[in-house]
């Protein structure tokens, strides 16, 4: 019996408890989580959920395919730290779900998945789009629930609103039966609240350790500070920031860490792992004290762990207790939030003199800077990294950039410079392609008043290219950037480094893009000199609905200096020796 | 080596889905797994043993933490603790040898629990060598066993310490293989020594 004027007087049912229907339930809950913006789409065994839609004040955006749902409430949860929600039908729609699942998982992303399936009565019948969505999604959520009764719809989705964002974050799957849906029962908000939250019983962050800790920098000749995702996700950058002051110590960034640290804070070295810098990383191999902060070591970042940093002792900041000593042997653990751990670390901490240290580091920079790409004088061709350069210089750095996975995601990691969180929007953990167009409409929803970037790749955007119309139908601006390079350009790279130079199935024929985002609606242009790249950009920016650049770059560029899979972190692979050049005039 | 966890798990379905699911991922067999009810209402207490490198003690019991139907994990790892394993062994035996199993089980000292003219049914309770000599026993006369059931391990600190009280003490239980974190009163136990 369900009320029809929810809408209006939509606070009413969250105070007073109401019968209601479990469709309206669900929304009814979701307000009450402060929820505004669900990403989905339709089918049988959500319609109910859908039908009662109208009576809420929450916007729906319809996508085009589930994948692209899941990736929009993930980039709205990166760019706003609030957790971002999808909606699926059964069968097809919820399994269309699991990519984007699994890449909010690995990131540590808070979201909430919501799919319909079919009534309790035939589950486990193999009935039309039954799928057990629960079982294939259990190792790529924190956790999940199959909801069979209405007056288990709130409580479920309180709990998991709960699990999304407590700890170390991460996708919740609500499975709702369409029979639940239907039914009704009483909807009491505060009563469906979870039981009160519990801390990993592992936590740890012990007076000693932290003496340990201050002692550990106190000594230290070499330290460096490694930042990653955690930083953002504890909100902690003010403190790593003052840890790196008061001890003078040099910070490098994670992926996933780039913008929790100014890039050009004068203690920033940069992004470390197979594509930093090869001076980043060989300071790491000389460092005598690694700070990890909210950060994992993954393989990514520490190449072969057997020779990784071995005259460095380790401190491990980390809110997760299975990560410690996981992948390296760490000497101090503190293991709790990154932000409470450093409240208690700083007052231990004293000014330090770092000089030499940093005058090392810098002097090992050696020729880098010159070999760089981006001080390339203008031959006439088009580099991803002038594209980057660009657009950094030219957007002031202040737009929150989406990136694909490949090379343009490594020149834009090297050459766009973040200097706050939250403005680089990548999937680092699981490394999926598709996923910038949606989730940068995701974060363009939670960050409407920003200007939003997609940088992508010519394979990577046709993957789900469809959420274009989805950019219509919402009427939203953002600006898409395709590096335009003929091929699966990573892939391609590594088959030229360690493949014989055996392109196989990597060179990629696409659509004219500028053609296809006609045929939306949408403007667009293509790139192919560095000297149109300002203007072109500038285009983007000013026109009032979304512009897509087609940048053709050079075909066979690849990422330096990068670290071979499986390699040690100084066993990098240069820049190709370029003539010494000069600066280019206007990256001044 | 062997790693035997003692959890209290949420008495719901999949719940032991996701404990399962969580080795398969880490790429670690299970040897021994059982289930059952426990002192605590709603909670299921299992114990778990499993082969891997002394140092994955601290990874899975934190992994098996992270799973938000668990809610105690002990490692027992070198603790002084009681473990039994029950087994079922159906034997063919006819009334002309029978007597001469009578013997074997009263060596054993396992029950005789069900008999028929064919066949006779053994309850052994008892580590796992125990039973192990027991059917290996059995197996020198080929075609004796007809069927075998295992419970598999259950496992109990010693003392009246259970991982509830050691968290209420705030005793370090993932450190306990570790001599020196181990509380006082907990290392005194190590001296009882297994009766059997
Ligand atoms: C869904 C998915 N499939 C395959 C891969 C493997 N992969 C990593 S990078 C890459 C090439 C990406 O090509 P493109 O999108 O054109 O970007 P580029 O590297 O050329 O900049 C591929 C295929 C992946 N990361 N994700
Ligand atoms: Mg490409």
């Amino acid at each position: 019996m369900g009320t029809n004027d929810i809408k209006q007087s939509s606070n009413d049912h969250l105070t007073t408890p109401t019968r209601l229907t479990g469709a309206e339930i669900v929304w009814a809950t979701l307000v009450g989580e402060g929820v505004t913006t669900v990403f989905g789409y339709p089918g049988g065994a959500i319609l109910p959920v859908y039908d009662a839609l109208r009576k809420f004040p929450i916007h729906h955006v319809l996508v085009r395919h589930e994948q692209g749902a899941s990736h929009m409430a993930d980039g709205y949860a990166r760019a706003s730290g609030q957790v971002g929600v999808a909606m699926a039908t059964s069968g097809p729609g919820a399994t269309n779900l699991v990519t984007g699942i699994a890449t909010a998982m690995l990131d540590s992303i808070p979201m909430v998945c919501i799919t319909g399936n079919v009534s309790s009565k035939v589950l486990g019948t193999d009935a039309f789009q039954e799928i057990d969505i629960t079982g294939i999604t259990l190792p790529v959520t924190k956790h999940n629930f199959l909801v069979n009764r209405t007056e288990d719809i709130a409580p479920a989705l309180r709990h998991a609103f709960q699990i999304a964002q407590s700890g170390r974050p991460g996708p919740v799957l609500v499975d709702i039966t369409k029979d639940a849906q239907q039914g009704t029962a009483i909807f009491d908000f505060a009563a469906a609240k979870p039981r009160a939250y519990r801390p990993h019983p592992m936590l740890r962050v012990e007076d000693s350790a932290l003496a340990q800790a201050a002692e550990l920098i106190r000594n230290a000749k070499r330290p460096i500070i490694l930042a990653g995702h955690g930083v953002s996700e504890s909100g902690a950058m003010e403190q790593v920031r003052t840890l790196a002051e008061r001890a003078q110590i040099p910070v490098t960034l994670t992926l996933l860490g780039l913008g929790a640290f100014p890039a050009s804070h004068a203690l920033n070295m940069g992004m470390m792992g197979m594509h930093g810098e090869a001076w980043v990383n060989q300071a790491i191999q000389e460092a005598d004290l690694l700070i990890a902060c909210g950060m994992r070591f993954d393989d990514r970042v520490t190449g072969t762990v057997a020779t990784y940093a071995t005259k460095a002792k380790k401190i491990h900041i980390e809110v997760d207790p299975a990560e410690i000593n996981k992948n390296i042997k760490v000497d101090v653990a503190l293991v709790g939030d990154l932000r409470e751990v450093l409240e208690q670390l700083l007052p231990r901490i004293a000014g330090r003199d770092g000089s030499a240290w940093l005058k090392t580091i810098d002097s090992s920079k050696g020729a880098a800077a010159v070999r760089d790409i981006k001080n390339l004088p203008d031959l006439g061709h088009l580099y991803a990294a002038h594209v980057m350069h660009d657009l950094w210089r030219i957007t002031g750095g202040n737009a929150i950039v989406v990136t694909d996975v490949g090379q343009h995601q490594m020149w834009e990691a090297q050459y766009f410079h973040h200097e706050r969180p939250r403005t680089l929007i990548t999937s680092g953990g699981l490394g999926t392609m598709g996923f910038a167009l949606p989730a940068a409409i995701g974060a363009k929803f939670a960050c409407p008043d920003k200007e939003v970037w997609v940088v992508a790749g010519d394979g990577g955007f046709q993957m789900t290219a469809a959420e274009l119309s989805t950019i219509v139908q919402e009427k939203i601006k953002i600006n898409i950037a395709i590096i335009n390079n003929g091929y699966l350009g990573m892939v391609r790279q590594w088959q030229e480094f360690f493949y014989g130079g055996n392109y196989e199935s990597t060179p990629l024929v696409s659509p004219d893009f500028v053609k296809l985002a006609d045929a939306h609606g949408i403007q667009g242009r293509a790139v192919s000199t560095r000297a149109q790249v300002a203007g072109a950009v500038e285009s983007a920016r000013s026109a009032p609905g979304t512009f897509l650049l087609n940048f053709m770059v050079e075909k066979e560029e690849s990422v330096y200096p990068m670290i071979p899979a499986g390699a040690s972190l100084h066993e990098m692979i240069r820049r190709p020796g370029h003539d010494p050049l000069l600066e280019s005039p206007d990256d001044k | 080596m062997l790693h035997t966890f003692v959890a209290y798990v949420e008495d719901l379905p999949g719940v032991l889905t996701r404990v399962a699911s969580l080795f398969r991922r880490l790429n670690i067999n299970i040897i021994s797994l059982t289930v059952g009810r426990s002192e605590r209402p709603g909670l299921s207490r299992l114990t778990l043993v499993c082969e891997a490198s002394a140092e994955a003690g601290h990874r899975i019991r934190a992994s098996l933490y992270k799973l938000e139907n668990v809610v105690d994990v002990d490692d027992i790892a070198g603790a002084p603790a009681v473990t039994r394993e029950l087994a079922l062994i159906k034997v063919a035996a006819t009334p002309r040898n029978r007597s001469q199993i009578f013997d074997l089980v009263e060596v054993f000292r396992a029950r005789i629990v069900d008999l028929t003219s064919e066949s006779l049914m053994i309850e052994m309770t008892g580590v796992e060598s125990k039973i192990e000599g027991l059917i290996e026993v059995l197996r020198e006369d080929e075609g004796r066993i007809l069927e075998i059931c295992r419970s598999g391990k259950l496992t109990m600190r010693r003392g009246h310490h259970t991982s509830g009280v050691l968290k209420a003490m705030g005793a370090k239980t993932e450190d306990n293989a570790d001599a020196d974190n181990e509380p006082a009163e907990i290392a005194k136990e190590r001296a009882v020594v297994e009766p059997e």
